[in-house]
This record gives structure tokens, sequence and C-alpha cells, in this order.
């Protein structure tokens, strides 16, 4: 089991290792998409930007409390991206069998997977969620202790743990979905846009169902009710906004065997 | 004849896209998710600021749904024919293109029309129900102003289409047309509205953003649906768009013939 982690993790540094020296040779090019992929992950910001320049508060939260939820679930999901958001074309092989290739190598395939297409570029959403991270640390006013001080990168990290358990359980769902790919985005995208914003401002159903179904709400939601020193309109216990760790660990177990469970299901491209 | 044949090529496009139904369905899904979360900050932001933009709260949420609607039907996310043709200007395919009994520009624009017209109803009709199902929806009752959308909209896809044709040919001077596809994504995304209504981007951003031609594919045919814009106002509206079109084909017409001159075909 070990070894097989191990493996893994060479598999995927030494693929990540050539797609970054082939975008390397590039590096106008690289430059150039990296600020787009910065300034295409913004809009969502300038969208709370503009909004703000009408109210004060949203959903009881005031612009700086907004963009810390916006830079904790920015940096969260950017990282998840730039790690596994290959996870993409995975449809894509499994319609034209190319596939197959990859399963015929002496590598961990979802190592090969999610190191495929490597795109360095990604680093831009990072980027910038970092920066209205800090940015947000320095003026929502926080009342810093101890414990806020360790939960705000605890949960910048359990947040990408989590989002990458949502891109390989993605993966594994597009061994059965075929064209249904789409899907995934809105889990994927549509939480990192819902997260941006205060639970209170949607419908209890809805923050109940990414709090207990798919539990996004561990991304930054909880912990920064926490940080932020704000009510939960769930009212639930207090210990769950130290829950994220465990949540992130369970939630890409679940994600491991729902993958093992994609590959052995898979059947080739017929004819 | 020659009109049967355009014909015949938008009912291909639209067939083309009308096959993956699977593919249709899960973006119905998708659309109709983003549709749920926008309208969630749209009821918070025009419950504390209730005639903002000039919408109220019920126009507001039909805004997010005509959006979603639109959001394919236009093409803002990429998705449409651009990708196909510069793909075809770069391996040089385009010579036998220009080659045919057909007009390029009229070619691909009758099969982006098929194509519109199938991500209209497949795409933006069952979020829209689903929206009208849970959120108090303004939507019209009198069918002459679902009628004035019907054509702003084909306005709207027209105008985006020109767009993309630009953003296509800019592919015989540009190795890689990424960059430009890339700004050219952003600022739709931007100033069609997408994000925000128009009418609430504040001062001069907002008077720029609506009289650019992206405010055509989102702004201009939601304030038809919406009503808006009435009588002479709405006929203006559509002369905005047919204006923008007008021009955009102009120019594609004009850089085509410039390219055209240019295409050096790999011999062998």
């Amino acid at each position: 089991m070990r070894s097989g982690a191990y493996e893994s993790v060479r598999t995927y540094r030494l693929i990540v290792g050539m797609w970054v020296r082939s975008t390397m040779a590039y590096r106008t090019s690289f430059v150039l998409t990296a600020l787009g992929n910065l300034a295409a992950t913004g809009l969502d910001f300038v969208t709370i930007l503009l909004m703000f320049s009408h109210i004060t508060v949203l959903g009881g939260f005031t612009l700086a409390q907004v963009a810390f939820l916006y830079g904790t679930t920015s940096t969260s999901f950017g990282i998840a991206d730039l790690l596994l958001g290959s996870m993409d074309r995975l449809g894509r092989r499994i319609r034209d069998g190319t596939l197959d290739t990859l399963l015929l190598r002496p590598a961990p395939v979802l190592a090969q997977v999610a190191a495929d297409r490597f795109a360095l570029r990604r680093l831009g959403r990072i980027t910038q969620g970092l920066a209205v991270l800090g940015w947000a640390l320095a003026h929502a006013g926080i009342d810093w202790t101890p414990v806020r001080v360790l939960l705000v990168p605890l949960t910048v990290l359990c947040g990408a743990a989590i989002f990458c358990a949502v891109f390989v359980a993605g993966g594994a769902f597009q061994f059965w979905a075929g064209d249904a790919s789409e899907v995934q985005n809105s889990v994927t995208y549509g939480g990192n846009t819902m997260l941006q914003y205060p639970p209170a401002i949607f419908a209890r159903e809805l923050v109940r169902g990414v709090t207990f179904v798919v539990p996004l709400a561990f991304v930054n939601w909880l912990p920064a009710l926490r940080v932020l020193g704000e009510p939960d309109p769930l009212g639930l216990p207090g210990w769950v906004d130290f829950a994220s760790p465990a949540v992130a660990a369970l939630c890409c177990a679940l994600a491991g065997l729902a993958w093992r469970a994609g590959l052995r299901s898979y059947r080739s491209t017929g004819s | 004849m020659r009109g049967g044949f355009y014909a015949a090529v938008a009912v291909r496009g639209f067939r083309r896209y009308a096959t993956y139904r699977t593919a249709t369905l899960a973006g119905v899904f998708t659309n109709t998710v983003f549709g749920f979360i926008i309208a969630y900050s749209y009821e918070a932001l025009w419950g504390q600021r209730p005639h903002l933009g000039g919408y109220t709260e019920a126009q507001a949420l039909t805004y997010v749904w005509i959006g979603q609607a639109l959001l394919q039907t236009m093409a803002l996310m990429a998705g449409g024919f651009e990708e196909e043709l510069a793909e075809r200007i770069r391996s040089g395919d385009i010579a036998v293109d220009l080659y045919r009994p057909a007009d390029l520009q009229g070619w691909w624009l009758s099969a982006d029309l098929g194509r519109a017209c199938f991500h209209l109803l497949g795409r933006g009709v069952a979020p829209m129900v689903c929206g009208a199902l849970v959120f108090e929806l303004a939507l019209p009752t009198n069918p002459v102003t679902w009628l004035l959308f019907l054509v702003s909209v084909t306005l709207g896809v027209v105008v985006s289409f020109a767009i993309r044709f630009l953003v296509a040919l800019s592919s015989f001077w540009l190795l890689d047309g990424a960059g430009v596809s890339q700004v050219v994504f952003l600022a739709g995304l931007f100033f069609s509205g997408m994000l925000l209504p128009l009418t609430v981007f504040p001062g001069w951003l907002g008077v720029l953003a609506r009289a650019l031609p992206w405010s055509a594919m989102l702004q201009v045919p939601a304030d038809v649906l919406l009503g808006r814009h009435e009588g002479t106002g709405a006929l203006l509206a559509l002369a905005f768009q047919a204006g923008w079109a007008a021009a955009l084909l102009l120019t594609g017409r004009a850089l085509q013939a410039v390219a055209a001159r240019r295409v050096v075909v790999q011999g062998g």
C-alpha cells in the first residue's frame, strides 16, 4: 500500500515535470495564459465588487467578510484545479479509447489521468484567490486568537482536499456518465461560486444539502463562521467548525473507492 | 434556391447539436444549478435595494433565468463554430472551403443559427421552467412581447456570430489564436450583462457597456422580454442590435477578402 502511494506520487511528479518543461518552452505564452486565467477567475470578484457598490452588507456579511469567503474557496478550488483539473479530459479519453494506452503502462492510472496535460497557467486562479484572501484578512476586522490563526491555513488546505475528492469522484462518474460529464461542473464550478456568498442568502434546504449531502460547506462556510465570529444559519453545534479535516479525509476515501469502482467497470470502446 | 441551400445548412446545424441528448440534459441540469445560485444572490441584493437598475425583484430574477437560457444560445462560454473554423484555417483546409460554391460567412452563419435555435429550445426552456416553479418571475403575457424577444434573440445571435467569425479569422495572422479568443470571451462575459445586468453598472462603465456590441447578446433581449422597451423604444433597441450586426458582418467580409488574398496553401 505504501509503495503504491509512493509510486503514484512519483508517476504524477514525473508527468507533471514533463508538462511544466513543455510549457516553459514558450515562456511568453505561459505568462499571457496565466494572466488570462487570473483575469477570467477575477471576474467573479468584480461582480461582487459591483454588487457592493450599491450595498454595504450582503446576507449579514460586509465586503471584507465576503472577500474572506471568496479568497478561501478560490484558493482551495485553485489548488484542486491545478492538481487535478485535467480530470475533465477523462471523458474524452473514454470516448475515443485512448484510456487503454494509460491502462497498459506500468504506472497508477489515477496519477496518469490527473497529471495529463498539467496546466501550470492555473496558478493564475490561486494567485488571484490568495490576493483577495490577503486583502480580506487585513480588512475583515477579525478578532485574532491562536485558534483562528491556525484555522485559516487549515481551512484552505482542507477545502483543497475536499475539492480534490470532488474532482476524483467526478472522474469516476465519467466512467458511467458518457456525455453527461457536464453535470460535474455544477458541483465543482457551481460549488465554488456558491461558497463565495454568505450561507444566509441561500434557501435552508440548499445549505443543508451542501452540508450533509455534498459536504461543500466544510470547504469554507463553517470554519469561516468561526473565524469571522458570525452566527450559523443552520444552528449546528460549534465543533463542526473544526470538522473540516475529518470530512476532507472521509471525502477523499469515498472518492478513492468510487474511482476504483469506476475503473473496474471500464469497458473499452466497442467496434 | 440559394435560400433553400442555407436553410438546409441551418437544419443540419440544429440536428448536429440535437444528437447529443444526454449532454443536453446534463447542460440543462448545470444551467439550472447556476441559475439557482445566482438567483439567490440577486434575491439578497434586490431585497436590500428594491428597484436597483430599474428592475423589481421579480424582474431581476427573471433576468437571471433569461441569462441562463441565452448563455449557450449566444455561445458566451465558447463552444460554437469558431474553434472548428480556426482549426481549418490553421490546417489549410480553409482552401477547400474557399473553393466551394457557397459563401464562407453565409455557410457558417446558417450553421450557427441552427445551433443557436437548438440551444434556445433544448437548453433554454427547461431551466426557465424550473426557475418559474421556485421563484416569482415577471414573464410577459402579451404575445407581441414574446415575438419581439425572438427577433431580438435572433439579432443577438447574429452579433455573437459576427464577433466569433472575426476571432476565427484572426487565425490567418496568428499562429495561436488562444489569446484573442480568451480576451473576447472575457469581454463577452462581462459586457453582455451575464455577471450583473448592465443597468446596475455604475456611471460611465454602465454607459460604455450598454453601447458595446456585447449588450446585444443578453441585456437588450432581456430588456425586451421584461417590457422595458415598448413601442418605438423596442424598435430602437432592435435597430441598435441590427446596426451592430450589420457593421460586424461587413467587417468580417472585408477581413475575409484581405485574408483570402493572403492564403498560401501548403504545396504537395
